[in-house]
């Protein structure tokens, strides 16, 4: 009794997420139409609850193990779902007007946005095949809908058939790897397949296939090259809200579920799967940053940004060294940041029947409002990682701990692509400023937006300017959990 | 963090931060606001400077870091800030001046549409400056160097339509780039050999390389100090407008006349002066190098004093007069007399910017006419700005009981006792100079306020300069005084800085000289080798008193200079104004040089602007061009560009393409790792 109780106290957010998602759903049948912010309100009250609770059950550098050790609360996972809660409740505050302008604002987007938050929540807890797959298929499951949410949009319905067939094809893949590894060493169990690594070398060709696929299957998640031709399209044909979600807080969870597969499971493979990350880091530098420039599309020329951000962080893992994972903490929390407020300011413009989705659409932007010109500015320097912005510290601590694995051709390369890249942002800045608008149409949005996305991009220059106590924080999270 | 250090850091961010806001935001607010923001802001910073001086009265010293920017290997590069009683003077003139120059722009630039732009820059300049002089380490002392320098360059082309200021200001930054350039050389060879840029840490270890030698050119060794010192001189040498990288300073007089107070007066012009005060405990182990120094003061102080006689620009004959008196301070630091040279450069900047203040007062007055020419009788019109003025010239000249007298007649006396190479040659050029100060000070003040008003004369000279508002065409209403008009007397927010500052002028050396050169003032803080130079040690031998001083002065060389030339100049231009022009028809080659200031200009233009033009045209047109642009550049992104667009096709939109690439990925990794 005492055990299934302690069992459930591990897991009290996810309780506390699963049914205010259930409740959600219920009560959006009682609702009239008008009275649907109540959904909006229950939803951040839950997430607020769930914060609360994860903080308050945060025992500090205690590693407990829930569920016969197939749900781990570490630091690393309180870290990672704070991050979550605040990052799902900001996207929530933007995307608020834009959904109920094209008539999503409904359970439905509420009940899939908490499900799926719930999916990345047992990702980041997982400590066992099962329970990480069982947590990435929630999660991709509420993707596909929440992507075909504007279901009478024809792009919207194609990118989610897309992302539903390469997602199906990536789990199989996944699920083969995991079941090489089982087949090598006979436990599902993330510490016991660890263990019987450590013990001999068993079939070595066998575990590289297996690595191969699970790095396949994660790739996927990531959207690393050659594994990413599903992010454009799906980017571009999801709703603005909806890429958003999948730009940045899923990209947490799947940060979490490479350090539970990865280095807490097979870290004795590291030098398999460091040549493997490694490739699949220069080639999305490469093809992330050169594709970027082509594009006339915001969200497209976001997309294959965010496919070179995934190479930098990749950098960070093929380190194998705790600062690598650290720096790479580090640069998936800035990614976030940084993601939230350039899809804000995209969401910022859009209206009724206008997406504010092309590049041309920020021309001028300094003419009908400086204040947030200067914000997207600052969100484009801090992606380019222009110093002082956060996004330089991130690329800096990524590259940093590659240098000292010795990676230095690597470096720069990566470095060489990063000054490549800055092309594409910093011809956002220049439309912005330097251009005339197209339209005057005066920017209307609720006042928490505005709040909200004025301090997230001064956030990043803050932190950008005092990075020491982000940091600190990862390398708390990282070094507490395991090892 | 302690109360103090919360004071010392709010003291230069109460300035950045009034120029923030203002320079951001200043076109939404009222003009009130701008001037309300930015005084409150200095304002604060001296009260703060006021209570830090009294902390470092007690004997207290801080040296810490404040901030930390970055690591890299072992050198670390900080904010931090070491206040003791240097720090604390400087703190005190350059706020002080600086609020001054806040209260009295409200005035001058009323009429200006760039007001709130102005106040924003002289808060930034403050705040630099503050930096500057609060640094602990080179890093930062080189932040604010740049960061002065970037203001004044902003400052000096503020008025950015009209072609002088804008030549005038590029003038200025590329002679400060030379300076800068032997500045950071200098820097670097510290970090290099000392490993640390802390002043502490680098002054602790200096000793250890007094001995030490580097070969620049191979077979030749040159002491380490030695080179470090001239290095670092080179860029006080630019900041501090020393012969020869002068040329910038007369020129930078485009600029509003506040900023001329302010800037290129009293504060940063002397950021060369504090510098090498600072640097006290290297330059003391190289008697070259301070033979150097004092060599190069004495040229500026005697030669660019000559050059004063002949301008008939009000702000440049006051520019002249501040070139000749950063001669002064330099050559102090020279004799190792660093203590006065501080002392100098704090009456200096009072009654200079005195000076200056008054001819921007002159200039109101006169409707924007800056030719002395057109001058004359002023007194009965303006008599606040009158009597300050005269305040202002006496205490240049050094008349006994004035703050100048002390400062300079400290300096003469120092540079008499001192015995290193050149010291001759220094000495005879100081006491020269003191005649040529006096003679042009007072050729001025009796131009502008006294004799007949000769602007009735609707005159024939050329208005070859004048300080008009900043578009053009408001010169037509600003272009001097009708013959019917009379010059008025400028506003209080106007005369209440100049009287503010008369003070000061009249009473500081008495007050200050005792303790500061022969008290305890300066000890720990300036270091002199008392062994190698005793200048200082022998001065304070015949020094009984300020009172004394004053006494004996009367009987002494300089004092009967100063009076000679006094003298001589109201002969010259209020009793026969015809000798002048005779001497100007029988010398004109004499003449000529002194025009074209002895022609550095001139070869500066032809050697080095016309060489660079040469060279910088031919490597333009082949390797810019050509190479860099045409291959390198516009080739790699043509070819970026192209790459880019086939990738893009890769991006079918077909999903058995995207699944396809996925399984090829798949093998790709598998064919590369697996080793059957």
């Amino acid at each position: 009794m005492n055990a299934i109780q302690s069992d459930l106290y591990a897991a009290l957010p996810e309780i506390i997420i699963l049914c205010m998602a259930m409740f959600v759903l219920l009560l959006d049948l009682f609702l009239k139409s008008h009275n649907r912010s109540l959904i909006y309100i229950f939803t951040q009250l839950g997430l607020a609850a769930a914060a609360v609770v994860t903080a308050c059950t945060h025992n500090v550098s205690v590693v407990s193990y829930a569920f016969n050790g197939m749900f781990v609360d570490d630091p690393l996972s309180d870290v990672l779902k704070l991050m979550m809660y605040l990052t799902t409740s900001v996207m929530l505050v933007y995307t608020r007007q834009y959904v109920s302008l094209r008539d999503m604002f409904r359970g439905e987007y509420f009940a899939l946005t908490l499900f799926a938050l719930l999916g990345m929540m047992i990702m980041v807890s997982g400590q066992h095949f099962l329970t990480l797959y069982m947590g990435l298929e929630l999660l991709s499951l509420c993707l596909y809908a929440l992507v075909a949410m504007d279901r009478d949009n024809p792009r919207a319905t194609e990118a989610a058939m897309k992302y539903f067939v390469l997602g199906a094809l990536s789990s199989g893949m996944l699920l083969y790897g995991m079941s090489m590894l089982y087949g090598v060493t006979g436990t599902l169990d993330v510490a016991e397949v660890a263990n019987a690594l450590l013990q001999g070398a068993p079939d070595r060709s066998v575990l590289v296939l297996g690595v191969v696929f699970l790095i396949a299957g994660l790739g996927f998640k990531l959207g690393a090259v050659p594994f990413q031709m599903w992010v454009p399209d799906v980017y571009h044909g999801a709703p603005t809200a909806v890429t958003l979600f999948i730009g940045s807080v899923t990209k947490l969870a799947a940060f979490a579920f490479m350090i539970r597969l990865l280095i807490q499971g097979l870290y004795v493979l590291a030098i398999d799967w460091q040549g493997m990350l490694a490739i699949m880091a220069v080639l999305s530098i490469l093809i992330g940053n050169i594709t970027a420039i082509a594009q006339t599309n915001l969200k497209r020329m976001l997309a294959y940004s965010t496919i070179s951000h995934v190479g930098y962080l990749l950098y960070g893992f093929m380190s194998a060294g705790t600062n690598g994972y650290v720096s790479a903490m580090f640069y998936i929390m800035a990614y976030v940041l940084m993601t939230l407020g350039g899809f804000g300011i995209m969401l910022l413009l859009s209206r009724k029947g206008f997406e504010a989705d092309n590049l041309e659409d920020l021309k001028g932007l300094n003419q009908r409002s400086p204040w947030y010109a200067f914000l997207m500015l600052i969100i484009m320097f801090s992606m380019a990682g222009v110093p002082p912005t956060l996004g330089f510290y991130a690329k800096f601590a990524v590259l940093q701990a590659a240098l000292q694995a010795g990676f230095v051709g690597l470096v720069i390369f990566a470095v060489v692509m990063a000054a490549i890249g800055g092309f594409y942002y910093l011809r956002v800045v220049k439309l912005m400023y330097f251009d005339e608008p197209l339209d005057n149409t005066p920017i209307k949005a609720p006042i928490d937006m505005k709040v909200l996305l004025s301090l997230n991009a001064l956030l990043l220059l803050a932190l950008g300017m005092f990075p020491q106590r982000l940091m600190d924080i990862c390398a708390y999270a990282i070094t507490h959990s395991f090892q | 963090m302690t109360d103090m250090q919360t004071i010392y850091l709010l003291i230069p961010l109460l300035p950045l931060v009034a120029a923030t806001i203002v320079g951001l935001f200043g076109r939404m607010l009222p003009r009130a606001a701008a001037h309300w923001l930015t005084i409150a802001g200095v304002a604060g910073a001296f009260a703060l400077s006021v209570v830090v001086f009294n902390d470092v009265l007690q004997g207290r010293v801080f040296n810490g870091t404040v901030y930390t920017w970055l690591t890299s290997g072992d050198t670390s590069f900080e904010v931090g800030f070491l206040i003791d009683r240097l720090t604390a003077v400087m703190m005190l003139v350059v706020t002080f001046v600086s609020l001054m120059v806040h209260v009295y722009t409200i005035g001058y630039m009323a009429e200006d549409p760039g007001y709130s732009r102005f106040f924003s820059y002289i808060s930034l300049f403050t705040f630099s400056m503050l930096m500057l002089v609060m640094s602990n380490n080179f890093m930062q002392l080189f932040f604010g160097w740049e960061a002065v320098g970037l203001v004044s360059y902003l400052l000096i082309g503020f008025w950015y339509t009209r072609p002088t200021a804008i030549y005038a200001n590029l003038k200025a930054f590329l002679v400060n780039r030379v300076g800068d350039f032997g500045f950071l050389l200098g820097i670097a060879m510290v970090l290099y050999f000392f490993g640390s840029l802390d002043y502490a840490a680098v002054f602790s270890i200096a000793p250890q390389f007094a001995d030490a030698t580097v070969s620049i050119i191979p077979n030749t060794e040159w002491s380490l100090l030695t080179v470090i010192c001239i290095l670092l001189f080179i860029g006080a040498m630019g900041k501090s407008a020393q012969v020869p990288l002068h040329v910038w300073l007369p020129d930078s007089m485009e600029g509003p006349t506040p900023i001329s107070a302010l800037i290129h007066a009293a504060t940063m012009v002397t950021a060369g002066i504090f510098m090498v005060a600072r640097m006290s405990p290297l330059f003391e182990m190289s008697t070259t190098a301070l033979s150097t120094v004092m060599v190069i003061g004495a040229i500026t102080a005697l030669f660019m004093g000559f050059l004063g006689i002949i301008q008939n620009d009000i702000k440049r004959v006051v520019a002249y007069s501040t070139l000749s008196q950063l001669g002064y301070m330099t050559v102090a630091l020279g004799a190792s007399a660093y203590s006065v040279a501080i002392f100098h450069l704090m009456t200096h900047a009072f009654f200079k910017a005195l000076l200056f203040l008054a001819a921007g007062s002159v200039i109101m007055g006169m409707h924007h006419d800056q030719d002395i020419r057109n001058m004359g009788g002023l007194r009965k019109y303006m008599k606040i700005t009158w009597i300050t003025s005269l305040i202002g010239s006496l205490a240049l000249i050094g008349t006994p009981l004035l703050s100048g007298f002390y400062s300079k007649d400290s300096i003469i006396e120092a540079v008499k006792l001192s015995h290193i190479p050149g010291s001759g040659f220094a000495y005879f050029a100081v006491l020269a100079g003191v005649f040529v100060t006096a003679f042009y000070s007072f050729r001025m003040y009796f131009l502008v306020f006294h004799g007949k008003e000769r602007w009735m004369e609707k005159t024939a000279h050329a208005h070859d300069h004048h300080d008009a508002h900043a578009d053009d065409d408001h010169d037509e209403h600003h272009h001097g005084l009708g013959p019917h008009d009379k010059p008025h007397e400028s506003p209080w927010v106007v005369t209440l800085p100049l009287i503010a500052l008369a003070i000061p002028s009249l009473v500081i050396g008495y007050i200050a000289i005792g303790p500061m050169l022969f008290g305890n003032f300066f000890d720990g803080v300036i270091f002199v080798d008392t062994e190698a130079h005793p200048v200082m040690h022998e001065l304070a031998h015949h020094f009984h008193g300020a009172g004394a001083m004053a006494l004996h002065a009367l009987t002494s060389l300089p004092f009967i200079f100063a009076l000679a030339g006094v003298v001589l100049s109201w002969f010259f231009y209020m009793k026969r104004p015809d000798i002048p022009a005779a001497i100007q028809k029988r010398c004109g080659w004499l003449y000529r040089l002194m025009e074209n200031k002895y022609g550095f200009d001139t070869f500066n233009e032809k050697v080095f602007a016309g060489g660079s033009r040469f060279l910088g045209g031919k490597l333009w047109g082949i390797g810019d061009v050509k190479w860099i642009d045409g291959y390198l550049v516009n080739g790699t992104a043509r070819l970026i560009g192209r790459i880019s667009g086939i990738i893009r096709h890769l991006q079918s939109g077909l999903i058995y393409h995207y699944a396809f690439a996925m399984i090829i990925g798949v093998f790709l990794l598998l064919s590369l790792f697996m080793k059957v």
